[in-house]
């Protein structure tokens, strides 16, 4: 096992800091939180992603004492916390409206939990400078909340809630209130100060970029159950269910029927690149092929999903597509007129792994083959999630596993990138992502051409229809 | 724990202070006069036990609500209370809505100086500002001087006494209240609204009919029943600036109550006055009901 | 820039001078000379000096500012307990009476209120003086301070008492620290309004009242049912000053204070 990664959930020997055992909360008829069961550890940043009414925010404030739960037991170190009020409990909260005091300066504001603790004065003082230069507020320590900007509040409220030195942090998406460029900034700041002050942070937030930038872990929740967990990579690329793959990023469904394809070698080769799209063991979840092997600058799990999230969009799909081995994207087949918008590799047809599945989507098409599908699944409705940036276009047929024929219908320029939206025969809509490297005036898809759509065998995940 | 006195302590206060009192009131109505101390039977004799007690609602009745419908004194009372409290109403309406319209109107940086000059009134005794009205009404007043001044009327009129100072004076002391909801209706009205009425070809006056109007219409809603709930029940403006023959309840259960001493009429007549209001009261509840959830 | 249209500038002129001339008038007569109001007989401070040479005003004075004073403070206390019962206890039994008991005093008609509690008190035996009105007054009025509060009450960020408890603070802590600091602008605002009501009160107080307990309107009531006195007019233009420029005074200091916050907050948006 990789002792490098931070990935204390792999770790059988890792005693996680808070346990929810079979945690239920209802409010009179409502159900928020469903029967949930989950660890969390220590140094962790875990993120609670779902949309508005999903039992986030719910579990949250159970965390923080503010509600407690109808069944269930919510432990922090072992210890049942679930009915202690939340001024007796060592878990902070950022609140997503900050909270400041009005009435007090942001000492104040800061030195507010540490006067309740009755701590001497110079030990309050030392540690609200240090808070203050943490957050890098010294020259403001004397001003109101109104007389601060909306960054600056955001980083008292930051101190405020760090100062006691909780074991648990807990933010309410923390950075709602922000511009985007600001939220960004801040986001890594976040990143920064977890890793310096070693809290383990439990964010709660429905920016789903949010979710996998700064997080260790990701929680996606629907309806009060807690849909998938798995690290930022592993959510994106091997998303467990339709919900979570269409929640996460952008992606085509394309639905049909599997059908198992003859396997040569043993099916194990054939898992092992691509994760399984099931909640994976641990070894598997850390292995998952793409992560290590993109060479990422970032030191940690963050980093990495940083970069797949932020980075790898800019990039288009190079960085993501995995036969990077295979010869330079100008295939010898593809005329060259093609060529600006074919970002994509086109493999080779004898590189197609044996196993997997089939996929019948629509009569008289050829089926999509999806070598990392799961075989029990044969003969089963299934969807294909098939992320944009994994699909590669062109005016001509390029040689590829899996090629859709189709129309331009809609072109959205995004400065970096474009996505196309291409209707393919038999009716669906799919949208396909390529790199605007070259200026607009020397591309040459447009509205209404007849185009080209290719991935290889492992572009897609292979989901259960539901 | 902490929770419970929280709820406690002004929960009794009301209870004991409030509700008992009204209880009280009911009892009493039931109650017939007697010249005892106080002037009023049966009295509970919880001495005597269930017998007692038994005696006790066996002496109350209806007597005192059957005599306020014989005597045309209090029906005629309470007819012209609420007839008094109408018209004085309309006229607060009349003269509060060019006001508020005014004020919505003017400058952005006169309007707090116009709102604090109509809330000023509101904090100034209203005892004072009723009496303020005496000297000007009087046959010798300030108004009859004035207008026999320029010649209008070679006698002077008879305002005071009349139930055209009480309508002068419920205008006066309740403007405020009629104002204030209509201003602020109106200053929530976004002004291209009439510029579209117009620009769609309606004239001015109609703009102001069908636009202006309609969406002021919860502030004119509320303002009424500001000035209609309070006016009905009113005393000091009747007894000051009315005559003799003005009648409004509030004074009638007040001489009923310190005059003719006669404590279980004026309860019975305290009882109806609080049901007649009922019905006002709770059409603005409903109005207002509806009207945030409109705002929402 | 917006300029007053000639209708909206002749019925304010209207609007406001009917609401001004009569308390000018009374300022000014009480001024005058004569004891006859409607001839002007020349400029005297006279009525100022008997007025305060009337030990029965001054007495009348002194007690409707004891009643004021104690009964606006006890009704500020009940008052706030009240609205935070109502926003912030979430459901109890007898909510919906309780609700019903806070707002019916505002539009039940004072005689109604006055008489009722006069009957409660002979009832209980209670000797009628400072005290019985210091009651009815503390009831009313504790009514009209819940109103005030619980509206500030209502859009207050509950989140700011969240975050006091999350921070280690008692609830009790929570309120006295946070909850009452923010909110103390509304109080004082219900406290004022308490007391300016129980200095006006003529109905409640003449039902409530015994004997050494004549309060100021009491009097006044007494003295102008007869008609137009100098004095009364001495002491309502003392009156109108104060309020005049209690009110002044407390808009121009809020509107300076709302300015000052504007600036600091463009301010602070600036060096972001």
């Amino acid at each position: 096992m990789a002792e490098s990664v931070f990935a204390p959930w792999n770790d059988p020997e890792a005693k996680p800091l808070i346990q929810f055992k079979g945690v239920t909360k209802r409010f009179g008829d409502f159900t928020a939180i469903d029967d949930l069961t989950q660890n969390i550890y220590e140094r962790e940043f875990f993120a609670l992603l779902g949309p508005s009414g999903c039992g986030k925010t719910t579990l949250m404030r159970m965390l923080a004492g503010f509600e407690e739960p109808t069944e269930g037991q919510i432990l922090l170190n072992g210890v049942d916390i679930g009915h202690v009020p939340p001024n007796k409990r060592a878990v902070n909260m950022m609140f997503q409206s900050y909270a400041l005091f009005p009435h007090l300066s942001v000492y104040d504001n800061i030195a507010f939990g540490l006067r309740r603790e009755k701590k001497p004065k110079d030990e309050i003082h030392a540690r609200v400078k240090e808070m203050l230069r943490l957050t890098r507020l010294d020259r403001f320590a004397q001003r109101k909340p109104h007389q601060i900007s909306g960054g600056q509040r955001q980083r008292v409220a930051l101190a405020r809630s760090l100062a006691k030195a909780p074991k648990l942090l807990l933010l309410d998406e923390p950075l709602g209130a922000l511009d985007k460029k600001l939220r960004e900034e801040t986001q890594f700041e976040l990143m920064d100060i977890q890793e310096k002050t070693g809290t383990t942070f439990i964010i709660v937030t429905h920016d789903q970029e949010e979710a996998m930038t700064v997080a260790s872990r990701v929680a996606v929740m629907d309806e009060g159950r807690i849909v998938q967990v798995a690290t930022p990579d592993v959510i994106y690329e091997a998303p467990n269910s339709v919900y979570v793959a269409d929640f996460i990023g952008d992606v085509n469904l394309i639905r049909g029927t599997a059908r198992a394809r003859p396997t040569d070698t043993p099916p194990e080769t054939v898992a092992k690149p691509e994760p399984e799209p099931k909640p994976a063991p641990a070894p598997r979840e850390t292995a998952s092929a793409p992560a290590p092997e993109r060479a990422a600058p970032q030191p940690n799990t963050l980093g990495r999903a940083l970069h797949d999230k932020l980075l790898s969009p800019i990039f288009g799909k190079w960085l993501e597509d995995e036969p990077r081995r295979l010869p330079p994207p100008t295939a010898p087949e593809a005329p060259r007129a093609a060529a600006p918008e074919t970002t994509a590799p086109s493999p080779q047809p004898q590189d197609i792994p044996p196993g997997g599945l089939e996929i019948d989507w629509s009569e008289g098409q050829a089926a999509i083959i999806a070598a990392n599908g799961d075989p029990a699944l044969d003969g089963e409705k299934v969807v294909l999630a098939l992320r944009p940036e994994k699909l590669g276009i062109a005016k001509t047929r390029p040689q590829a596993p899996n090629t859709l024929k189709g129309k331009v219908i809609d072109i959205a320029y995004l400065g970096n990138i474009s996505t196309y939206h291409v209707e393919i025969e038999g009716g669906v809509m799919v949208k396909a992502q390529a790199a605007n490297t070259r200026r607009i005036a020397r591309r040459d898809i447009t509205w209404e051409d007849e185009v080209w759509l290719s991935f290889t065998a492992t572009a897609g995940v292979v989901l259960k229809d539901e | 724990m902490r929770r419970a006195v929280l709820i406690a302590v002004p929960y009794l206060w009301l209870l004991a202070l409030f509700l008992v009192p009204f209880i009280i009131v009911l009892k009493i109505s039931l109650s017939d006069i007697a010249l005892a101390r106080p002037p009023y039977a049966p009295q509970l004799d919880l001495n005597e036990g269930w017998a007692g007690i038994r005696a006790f609602f066996a002496g109350l009745d209806f007597e005192n609500f059957t005599f306020l419908t014989t005597d045309d004194l209090y029906w005629k009372a309470y007819l012209s209370s609420v007839r008094i409290a109408a018209v004085a109403t309309l006229c607060t309406l009349l003269v509060g809505y060019p006001i508020a319209y005014g004020m919505a109107r003017a400058p952005h940086e006169w309007r707090p100086t116009l709102l604090m000059l109509v809330i000023l009134p509101f904090w100034t005794s209203f005892l004072i500002r009723v009496y303020s009205w005496i000297g000007i009404l009087s046959t010798e007043g300030v108004l009859n001087q004035f207008l026999m001044g320029i010649g209008l009327i070679g006698e002077p009129l008879t305002i005071l006494n009349t139930n055209t100072a009480v309508y002068i004076g419920i205008v006066y002391t309740y403007l405020p209240f009629m104002i204030l909801p209509i201003y602020s209706a109106l200053e929530k009205m976004d002004e291209s609204l009439l510029e579209a009425a117009e620009d769609l070809g309606s004239s001015r006056l109609a703009a102001f009919w069908l636009v202006t109007i309609p969406l002021s219409r919860n502030g004119i809603v509320a303002g009424c029943f500001l000035v209609f709930i309070p006016s009905i029940g009113e005393f000091v403006i009747p007894s000051l600036l009315g005559g003799s023959d003005t009648l409004m309840i509030g004074k009638v259960l007040w001489e009923e109550f310190f005059s003719n001493r006669d404590w279980p009429v004026a309860s019975a007549v305290a009882v109806v006055l609080l049901l007649i209001l009922i019905i006002p009261i709770v059409l603005f509840q409903r109005s207002e009901e509806k009207a945030r959830e409109a705002g929402r | 820039m917006r300029r007053f249209s000639w209708f909206n500038a002749t019925s304010l002129t209207l609007g406001f001078a009917f609401l001004y001339l009569p308390m000018i008038l009374l300022v000014v007569y009480s001024f005058n000379e004569s004891r006859l109001v409607t001839v002007w007989a020349g400029f005297s401070t006279k009525w100022y000096g008997e007025l305060l040479q009337n030990e029965e005003f001054l007495d009348a004075a002194w007690v409707t500012l004891k009643v004021a004073f104690f009964s606006s403070t006890i009704a500020t206390v009940l008052g706030t307990m009240a609205a935070y019962v109502m926003i912030r206890a979430g459901r109890f039994p007898g909510r919906t009476l309780f609700s019903g008991m806070i707002y019916a005093p505002l539009v039940m008609p004072e005689v109604i209120t006055g008489l009722s509690l006069l009957l409660l008190f002979i009832g209980i035996g209670l000797d009628r003086g400072v005290l019985t009105v210091v009651l009815a007054h503390t009831t009313f009025s504790m009514c009209y301070v819940s109103v005030v509060v619980s509206s500030r009450l209502s859009t207050f960020d509950q989140a700011l008492e969240e975050a006091a408890l999350d921070l280690g603070a008692s609830p009790f802590e929570s309120f006295t620290l946070i909850t009452l600091p923010i909110i103390a602008p509304a109080v004082i605002s219900g406290w004022l309004l308490a007391f300016t009501l129980s200095l006006d009160d003529l109905v409640i107080a003449s039902f409530t009242t015994g004997p050494g307990a004549t309060t100021l309107p009491i009097k006044v009531f007494s003295a102008v049912r007869l008609g137009v006195s100098p004095e009364i007019n001495a002491l309502s233009t003392l009156l109108i000053s104060i309020v005049t420029v209690g009110v002044i005074t407390a808009s121009l200091v809020s509107k300076r204070a709302a300015v000052q916050r504007r600036r600091e907050e463009q301010a602070a948006q600036r060096t972001a």
